[in-house]
């Protein structure tokens, strides 16, 4: 095994984000306890230099490091919608954890370095350079979700870590017996195995492999029936934190999802395109129907995120490039509504109480009216109503399904996304519509310049991915085309 | 080709069943007058006082780690040494970052007061 120069430039944006966080985590050591206010902003520094070194990797599939790394369209598209997930948590953490009294260096590092974990899993081409980079992004988020120290972070963190190496454990022994099938675990040449050799899809390892692969991975995700972790873990993290996670631990995990089911099991769609129906029809109906029940918004939203997870199984489930294609536009726009919706949570609460009850939201849209019109972009992005980002991602999965077949599927994700209109509404209606209680909830808000242009710069995405989508569906399809 | 295992699963029932039967034989043959000294876990020395389950001092966890860190490095200097030439100037430059990064860590705790013990 030698490594060549070829091979390091594939990895040069992994390696300037490390160099970031490693500065991030020296400039704390050099001078502790001093003003730390520049250290998100190094990190962002590190994100645009990486964003920079980027645009090379477009272009023909490339593998590096044996067959360990892709540098091919597919990964650098994850990858920038990995750094903008990376710049928006930072610019949106800034204030927040200042205002909490933990702004420490190590949060800023850990964000980086759960990056560059995800940003390996968007590139890995083998199926142990997916589980290592599992792992790499895991560590990091389970440290970050436990940050504030208090009882319902810590519960969060924990909740995570067990249930996150619980299915690890799954992942892993998929991923062994997958090697027991095909006698190798690089992506492409468990494609080859099964496309040579006819028997091999029928043979009781390989599916039981491919089965705990997909349980592994359904984990990640918070696919319906693995998904019993993510709503005390999204709600008892810093709301920075949840953001992050619901965005980018997506966003890299379903890009492993496409490598993996699109690329090393494209031959057995036939077998796992009917278990990923059934989960993909659960997790809708279920996050959907239980976001409805919840009164507290940011657990209403651990759910919504439940239930777009579900959408995007749906192109999983039709497995051809457009659905993929749909998939990756789908993962960029849920980053940008979502972490502007976790900003908007942010804003309103105060050291110690987030205020993310339904009523804290009474009559805020006439006190805070910029807050109102951020607010209700991503509510009305995230329930999927035109002209924003959130309806064409929904329109891309929904037609690729359409195209395949897959009509049912379709009926019922529509009449999900018909259903959370009703919850997402809901706090657009509690926002203008019910008047503000006697002693107000949200006195002031919790907004500084970057948590502005935070907002600013995901409503902007919303609006401008959903107004001309064509540059950006284009570029996905281009990303597909060399994918599989 | 199972067959060639045949010796090894002979050697598991052997070990097994010496095991067992020493086991057996000494409680059947044995005599057995338990008093309350016999009975206790640690028949000589001291009385262990107080129990083993306190909370430990958080700063056994921080050296543990940090020891377990530069315990891995040392794993993997080892292989490199012996490899040195084969890996050539690339390996150098390689372990020189590997070192550089866990530097970084060390400068990182050292500021942090993790090797200080009051």
């Amino acid at each position: 095994m030698t490594f060549s120069m070829a091979d390091m430039r594939l990895l040069t944006p992994h390696l300037v984000i490390t160099a970031a966080a490693l500065l991030v985590l020296l400039a704390e050591a050099v001078s502790p306890g001093r003003r730390k206010g520049y250290l998100p902003y190094l990190g962002i520094a590190g994100i645009v230099v990486a964003a920079f070194t980027t645009p090379g990797l477009f272009g023909p599939a490339r593998s590096g490091f044996s067959g360990m790394l892709a540098g091919d369209a597919f990964a650098a598209f994850v990858y920038f919608i990995l750094y903008a997930v990376g710049a928006l948590t930072l610019l949106v953490s800034d204030a927040y954890l200042r205002d909490e009294g933990r702004d420490h260096a190590e949060y800023y590092a850990l964000v980086l370095l759960a990056l560059v974990g995800m940003m390996l899993m968007a590139g890995a081409t083998h199926l142990m350079s997916v589980f290592l980079a599992l792992e790499t992004m895991s560590i990091a988020i389970y440290a970050l979700a436990g940050f504030f120290r208090d009882e319902r972070s810590a519960e969060a963190s924990f909740k995570y870590f067990i249930l996150g190496a619980f299915s690890s454990g799954f992942l892993l022994y998929g991923i062994a017996l997958l090697y027991g099938a095909c006698g190798t675990t690089e992506i492409q040449g468990i494609l080859d195995a099964f496309a040579s050799n006819r028997a091999l899809a029928g043979s009781p390892m390989a599916l039981a492999g491919v089965g705990l692969v997909t349980v592994g991975f359904a984990f990640k995700v918070a696919a319906v029936p693995f998904h019993m972790w993510t709503p005390d873990a999204y709600q008892g993290a810093p709301t920075s934190v949840t953001a992050f996670m619901a965005t980018g631990v997506k966003a890299a995990a379903f890009a492993a999802v496409l490598r993996v089911f699109f690329v090393a099991f494209q031959t057995l769609h036939v077998d796992w395109s009917g278990v990923l129906w059934v989960l993909a029809l659960l997790t809708m109906t279920l996050g959907n129907l239980t976001a409805i029940a919840q009164t507290d918004v940011k657990r209403m939203l651990a759910y919504s995120s439940i239930a777009h997870a579900g959408y995007i199984l749906v192109g999983v489930v039709a497995g051809t490039p457009e659905a993929g294609a749909g998939i990756l536009y789908y993962l960029l726009a849920y980053a940008f509504m979502n972490i502007g919706a976790f900003a908007c949570l942010i804003m309103v609460g105060r050291k110690g109480h987030e205020n993310t009850e339904l009523d804290a939201f009474a009559g805020l849209g006439f006190k805070f009216p910029a807050l109102g019109l951020a607010m209700s972009l991503f509510m009305f992005s995230m329930a999927g109503i035109p002209p924003t980002a959130g309806f064409i991602g929904k329109f891309l999965i929904f037609k690729a399904a359409v195209h395949q077949g897959y009509y049912w599927l379709t009926i019922f994700g529509v009449l999900n996304s018909a259903a959370s209109v009703y919850y997402y509404l809901r706090v657009i209606v509690t926002m203008y519509f019910k008047p503000e209680p006697d002693t107000p909830v949200v006195e002031g808000l919790r907004a500084g310049p970057s948590m502005a242009l935070a907002t600013i710069l995901a409503g902007l995405g919303v609006l401008y991915f959903g107004i001309v989508p064509g540059g950006l569906v284009d570029l996905a399809e281009q990303a597909l085309r060399y994918l599989v | 080709m199972l067959q060639n295992y045949v010796p090894i699963l002979i050697l598991f029932l052997l070990a097994a069943g010496f095991g067992l039967g020493m086991v057996l034989m000494s409680a059947m043959l044995g005599p057995r007058r338990p008093d309350s000294e016999k009975l206790s876990t640690y028949e000589c020395g001291m009385t262990v006082d107080p129990g083993a389950r306190r909370p430990f001092d958080v700063k056994y966890y921080l050296v543990a780690m940090v020891f377990l860190v530069f315990d891995v490095e040392v794993v993997f200097l080892y292989p490199w040494a012996v490899k040195f030439k084969a890996l050539g100037l690339f390996g150098f430059v390689e372990m020189l970052v590997f070192l550089f990064i866990l530097l970084v860590g060390y400068a990182y705790i050292w500021r942090k007061g993790v090797l200080e013990w009051e």
